[in-house]
């Protein structure tokens, strides 16, 4: 039998529309993450790593042309966007978007209720939530404020990780997590991560353009994305040669492919 | 075209000179019926009305119905008629349109409401207006006098074909909220005009809650009786499958030192409506040192619908601290629809949890924590009426 457990990518094709015509970004991506692992994309800009991202979630921006993504077995280019969040797949946004006069506890209230099928018990979700919002250092009156309405940049990170662990899906995309973090922000960031994997059955995709948070959060493997599509894959040594390196080794070999 | 003229205000004082200015937005106001012609729907200030559907309200016919009063009166509160004499001197201005000259000539006197001097109401005066199917003539004053602090709601149920006047006269120093909300039966046709006068350092705070009714066209007036002056008028409306609801608003900065912010938001959904807001502010020679800024913000819902929305600063002096204004008018955020969504919220939902943050917003801004809870309330059937698809 066919291991289809976790977050199984086959010969993704992605396009969108520019005014230029249809554009193909991703080109045949192949990825297999099982329940557990914690595994890197690293590329340049513009290499479609938020593409992948996205076309995960099913953002409607992005037509997938052929291929597959399915988690643990079941396929979610088929589902509605809530319905892949509720399949258990979430995604940490790099640029998360502002809800006017939606309050962050409404909003997670919702979330949750929505993810489980059923309302959670008010005591113990204000607890639950209150503890989340300790853990990543934002003030309790951070749940009346609107969703990331006049929030920072670091505040938008740590609500999305506070997202993370109080909804704990099964399966975790990180867009650029580390983006616009201080260092602080970072470390607070990588530990709601690595708290979140932990739980050991739990897979992340952890995308990024830079090195330094793998400082913070240990990938079981790397792979290197260029072009739209996966170029390299290797452990945890991957990340220290690209740190070393960069990218060019590999944007020369595209350009001249 | 301006011209310096002298004029007295309503307390006799001579007040300092200000100008007269010509404009085909706000016409000369007068208590004269035949000073507003039968409009044919090309003026400026009748082109969004759909004249057929309000000429009952342009017809000279008059009517003794009156609709019915419910009232939670505080102490020292007092309600009393007036002759119509009395209460064109006692009404804050002079009709600017037909609808409101007629209701002021019709009305067979006014309704005094008199919050009296330094009163401070603890509770809310509020007022239901119940229309009971008839044609009726309506003209209100309400007189807050200096120093009080008053929340006043006047809430208008029922069916009716309603023209109205009504006056918020505001002494110096007080502190008002007045709101009113337009929970009409569908049949109701309701066109008027509210006039502001904002006394001396006085701090206002107006509320137009237009939600139900076939049609609802509101003229919403503003001015100052002296320099100090805060006015802020927020209005929140949600316009159904064929319903006109139309807010034109100015506010005349006619004082030095004054303050107006004026935001209106509105939702639309449904074959035929149509929103109008007309957002006027004019800046006298003499208004040196105010700030202004209006903003109006429309939530389109459904195919079918329109908004119209036109801000519009006249500015005569430079001598300002801020005047500005925006106008925006869209279709949900697919970025919003899509976060939500991305958090297993379904589509339907997020929806509705767009809409109610897009009230909920201005909502919080009103600040008046006894009222909040009934907008949402009311803002939460609208929803339940529709937003689904």
């Amino acid at each position: 039998m066919t291991d289809t457990r976790g977050l199984v990518i086959t010969d993704l094709h992605v396009t969108v529309e520019t005014e230029a015509g249809t554009k193909e970004i991703l080109k045949g991506v192949n990825l297999t993450i099982r329940p557990g692992e914690i595994h890197a994309i690293m590329g340049p800009n513009g290499s479609g790593k938020s593409t992948l991202a996205y076309s995960i979630a099913g953002h409607p921006k992005y037509t997938i042309t052929q291929g597959s993504v399915a988690l643990d077995g079941v396929e979610l280019t088929e589902l509605s966007v809530d319905a892949r969040a509720r399949a258990g797949m979430f995604l940490a946004m790099q640029y998360p978007v502002e809800v006017p006069g939606v309050s962050v506890a409404n909003f997670l209230r919702t979330a949750k209720t929505a993810l489980t099928g059923e309302a959670p018990k008010v005591r113990t979700w204000i607890k639950e939530v209150n503890s989340a919002l300790d853990r990543l250092d934002l003030d309790h009156e951070f749940s009346a404020r609107s969703v990331n309405e006049g929030f920072s940049g670091g505040e938008k990170k740590r609500h999305e990780i506070a997202q993370l662990e109080l909804l704990n899906p099964k399966f975790a995309v990180l867009d650029e997590t580390d983006s616009g973090l201080d260092i602080d922000a970072l470390r607070i960031v990588s530990e709601g991560v690595n708290r979140y994997a932990a739980q050991g059955d739990r897979g992340v995709l952890l995308i990024t353009h830079y090195t330094r948070i793998l400082r913070y959060i240990n990938p079981d493997y790397v792979h290197v994305f260029v072009d739209g599509h996966v170029v390299e894959e290797g452990g945890r040594e991957l990340a220290d040669e690209l740190e070393a390196n960069g990218y060019e080794k590999y944007t020369k070999v595209a350009t001249e492919a | 075209m301006t011209a310096t003229i002298e004029r007295a205000d309503e307390a006799g004082h001579v007040r300092e000179a200000v100008e007269a200015v010509e404009s085909h937005l706000h016409p000369k106001p007068s208590w004269n019926v035949a000073d507003h012609p039968m409009p044919t729907g090309r003026e400026e200030i009748w082109r969004f009305t759909p004249i057929a559907r309000i000429k009952p309200l342009l017809e000279e016919t008059p009517s003794d119905a009156h609709l019915v009063w419910e009232q939670t009166v505080p102490e020292g509160v007092t309600i009393r008629t007036l002759s119509e004499a009395e209460g064109r001197q006692l009404a804050a201005e002079a009709p600017v349109d037909r609808v409101s000259a007629l209701a002021a000539a019709l009305a067979g006197g006014a309704q005094l409401i008199d919050v009296p001097a330094e009163a401070e109401l603890t509770e809310p005066l509020e007022i239901v207006l119940r229309g009971t199917g008839e044609l009726v003539w309506g003209h209100i004053v309400v007189r807050i006098g200096h120093h009080a602090r008053a929340t006043i709601v006047v809430r208008h149920e029922g069916r009716a074909t309603y023209g109205t006047k009504l006056d918020v006269v505001v002494g110096e120093s007080a502190v008002v909220n007045f709101v009113t909300v337009q929970d009409w039966a569908d049949e109701t046709v309701h066109g008027g005009q509210t006039s502001v006068l904002v006394g001396r350092d006085a701090q206002v705070r107006t509320v137009t809650v237009s939600l139900g009714g076939s049609l609802v066209r509101l003229t919403e007036t503003a001015r100052f009786a002296g320099p100090g002056g805060s006015l802020e008028q927020y209005g929140l409306y949600f316009v159904d499958a064929g319903q006109h609801i139309e807010h034109r608003l100015f506010v005349d900065h006619n004082a030095p030192q004054t303050h107006s912010q004026v935001d209106y938001r509105g939702a639309l959904q449904g074959k035929g409506a149509h929103s109008v807001w007309i957002g006027d502010v004019l800046i006298r020679k003499v208004a040196e040192g105010i700030s202004t800024y209006e903003a109006n913000k429309n939530l389109v819902l459904t195919d079918g619908c329109r908004a119209d929305s036109v801000p519009n600063l006249e500015i005569e002096t430079g001598q300002i601290e801020g005047a500005g204004h925006s106008s925006t008018t869209g279709r949900f955020d697919d970025e919003q629809l899509f976060y939500l969504q991305s958090r297993g919220i379904a589509p339907d939902e997020a929806r509705r949890l767009v809409v109610r943050g897009f009230f909920r917003s201005i909502i919080a801004k009103i600040g008046v924590p006894e009222l909040e809870t009934s907008l949402m309330d009311a803002v939460e059937i609208e929803l339940a009426k529709s937003v689904s698809a």
